[in-house]
C-alpha cells in the first residue's frame, strides 16, 4: 500500500507537473472507420504498483485500441505501406507470421478493406487468438509451436517462396513497423508526457523500441528506452544450432539501453499485482514490463517512467493466468506461448 | 560458485546439463570456466577474435550483460547466468 508520505509526494507532482489535458478525458473522438479509431491510447498513472515514491510510473493501455492491441497500429501502416507498394494484385492473399495480435489487426483491416489474409502461428498460441483471428476471416495456418515464432517466420517465407498470389507485409524486417510508433505511439507519450525519462516496452519484433525511442531521443537525447523479453520455456527453443537464431531485421541492439529477461511465471505475479492494485486488466507481455519497469524505478533517484502495456488480458483467460497455482505449475507456464 | 543455465540447443556440447556450477568473478571469466569443462562449447559462444556470438545472449540475474560491462559484468556467488539463443518473438 502507498503511505501517506508516497501520496503527498504524489500531489506535490501533480502540482508541479498537471497532467496535459487537465484531467478532461480527451481520447475518443469522431471517426470516418474503425481504422481511422486505432491510436489515442490514455497513459495511465499506476502509483501503487511503483516501488519508489520519487518516480512516476505511467501505463500506456494499448488494449484499448480496435482489436484490443498495440498491433492495430502496426497492421494499419503495414497494410498502408502494403497497398502504396502496389504489390498487391486481386488475386493475392496477405500473409504474415504471427503468435496472434499482428494477424488479429491485419485481419480486422483487411475485413474492413476487402482483402484476404493468412497468418502463420506457432500451434500452442491460446485458443482466444484463434477464435479471433477465426471470426475476423483470417485463414490460419500452423505451425509447429515448439519452434516459438521462428518457426512461423520460417513457415510464412517458405509459402511465400511457393506460391506467387502470397504477400507479406513481414512485420520483422519492414520499417513500416517502427514508423508506425514513431509517428503514433511517441507522438502520443510526448503529448501527454513531455517529462519521459524512461520507457520500457517489451521485445517482440523490435518495433515498438525502435520506433518509439528513435522519436523520443529527438524530444530529448537522455532519454532511455528498456526491452522486457520473455524467458523461453524448455519446450519452446526447438533450435537445432545457434545459427539457427533469429534477429529481427527492424531490430538494432545498440537503439536500446537495457533488457531484461523474464519468466512467465514472474511476469504473471506482476499482472496479478497490477489487476489487483490498479484495476488494469492486462495480458501477459505487459507483467514482464510491469516487472522490468519495477525494477528500473527501483534504481532511479526520481523521474518518470512510462511503460507500454501491448495487449489486454482477455486473449489469456482460457489459461487460467488469474487463478492457477504459479508455483505448482511453474515449468507448464513457463512453457506456454503467452507473447 | 555460480551456476549458468544452459539453454536446450547447447546441451549436447555440454555434457547433457541443464546447469552447471562454474567459478569466476564475472562473465568472461564464468563462461572460461564453462569452457574448460565443456570445450566443445566454445565456438557456439564465441566468434575467432573472441567476442561474443550475436546469436547468443547472456544474462546476469535477467540482465543482458551486452547492456551491463560485457564479459566484465560482476558475477557473485549467488547469481545466475542464463546463456539463450537469440530468438523471433511473438505478437
Amino acid at each position: 500500500m502507498t503511505s501517506t508520505t508516497e501520496r503527498q509526494t504524489g500531489i506535490e507532482a501533480d502540482a508541479l507537473r498537471p497532467h496535459a489535458h487537465g484531467g478532461h478525458a480527451r481520447h475518443g473522438g469522431r471517426f470516418p472507420s474503425i481504422v481511422d479509431a486505432i491510436g489515442f491510447t490514455p497513459l495511465v498513472e499506476v502509483p501503487n504498483v511503483c516501488p519508489n515514491p520519487n518516480v512516476r510510473l505511467y501505463a500506456k493501455l494499448e488494449f484499448m485500441n480496435p482489436t484490443g492491441s498495440v498491433k492495430d497500429r502496426v497492421a494499419k501502416y503495414l497494410m498502408e505501406d502494403l497497398e502504396a507498394s502496389g504489390r498487391l494484385a486481386p488475386d493475392s492473399i496477405i500473409i504474415e507470421p504471427t503468435s496472434g495480435n499482428t494477424g488479429i489487426g491485419l485481419a480486422m483491416i483487411a475485413r474492413r478493406k476487402g482483402y484476404r489474409v493468412a497468418v502463420v502461428v506457432p500451434d500452442n498460441v491460446t485458443m482466444e487468438r484463434r477464435q479471433l483471428l477465426a471470426l475476423f476471416g483470417a485463414e490460419v495456418i500452423d505451425s509447429p509451436g515448439h519452434l516459438g515464432s521462428n518457426g512461423a517466420v520460417a513457415m510464412a517465407k517458405h509459402l511465400v517462396e511457393k506460391d506467387a498470389r502470397f504477400v507479406m507485409p513481414y512485420q520483422y524486417g519492414n520499417p513500416a513497423n517502427p514508423r508506425a510508433h514513431e509517428e503514433t505511439t511517441a507522438e502520443e507519450i510526448i503529448a501527454d508526457c513531455p517529462e519521459v525519462d524512461a520507457f520500457v516496452a517489451g521485445l517482440g519484433t523490435g518495433g515498438t523500441l525502435m520506433g518509439v525511442g528513435r522519436r523520443l531521443r529527438r524530444h530529448n537525447p537522455n532519454v532511455r528506452i528498456y526491452a522486457a523479453e520473455p524467458l523461453p520455456g524448455e519446450t519452446v527453443q526447438g533450435l537445432r544450432s545457434l545459427d539457427e537464431g533469429f534477429i529481427p531485421e527492424i531490430f538494432d541492439p545498440t537503439g536500446i539501453d537495457g533488457k531484461f529477461l523474464v519468466s512467465n511465471t514472474d511476469a504473471i505475479a506482476a499482472l496479478r499485482e497490477l489487476t489487483e492494485k490498479e484495476g488494469i486488466f492486462a495480458g501477459v507481455s505487459c507483467g514482464a514490463v510491469m516487472v522490468a519497469a519495477r525494477q528500473l524505478a527501483r534504481e532511479m533517484e526520481r523521474g518518470t517512467i512510462v511503460a507500454l502495456l501491448a495487449d489486454g488480458g482477455w486473449k489469456y483467460l482460457s489459461e487460467d493466468i488469474w487463478t492457477r497455482d504459479l508455483e505448482a505449475d511453474e515449468d507448464e507456464i513457463d512453457s506456454l506461448n503467452l507473447w | 560458485m555460480t551456476a549458468v543455465r544452459i539453454p536446450p540447443v547447447l546441451r549436447q556440447q555440454a555434457g547433457n546439463q541443464k546447469k552447471v556450477e562454474v567459478t569466476g568473478s564475472t562473465v568472461g571469466e564464468a563462461l572460461e570456466s564453462l569452457l574448460g569443462t565443456y570445450p566443445g562449447l566454445r565456438e557456439q559462444i564465441f566468434t575467432a577474435d573472441g567476442s561474443l556470438n550475436r546469436f547468443v545472449n547472456v544474462y546476469v540475474n535477467g540482465r543482458d550483460v551486452r547492456y551491463e560491462q560485457e564479459l566484465a559484468t560482476p558475477v557473485g556467488e549467488n547469481d545466475e547466468v542464463i546463456l539463450l539463443p537469440a530468438m523471433a518473438g511473438g505478437r
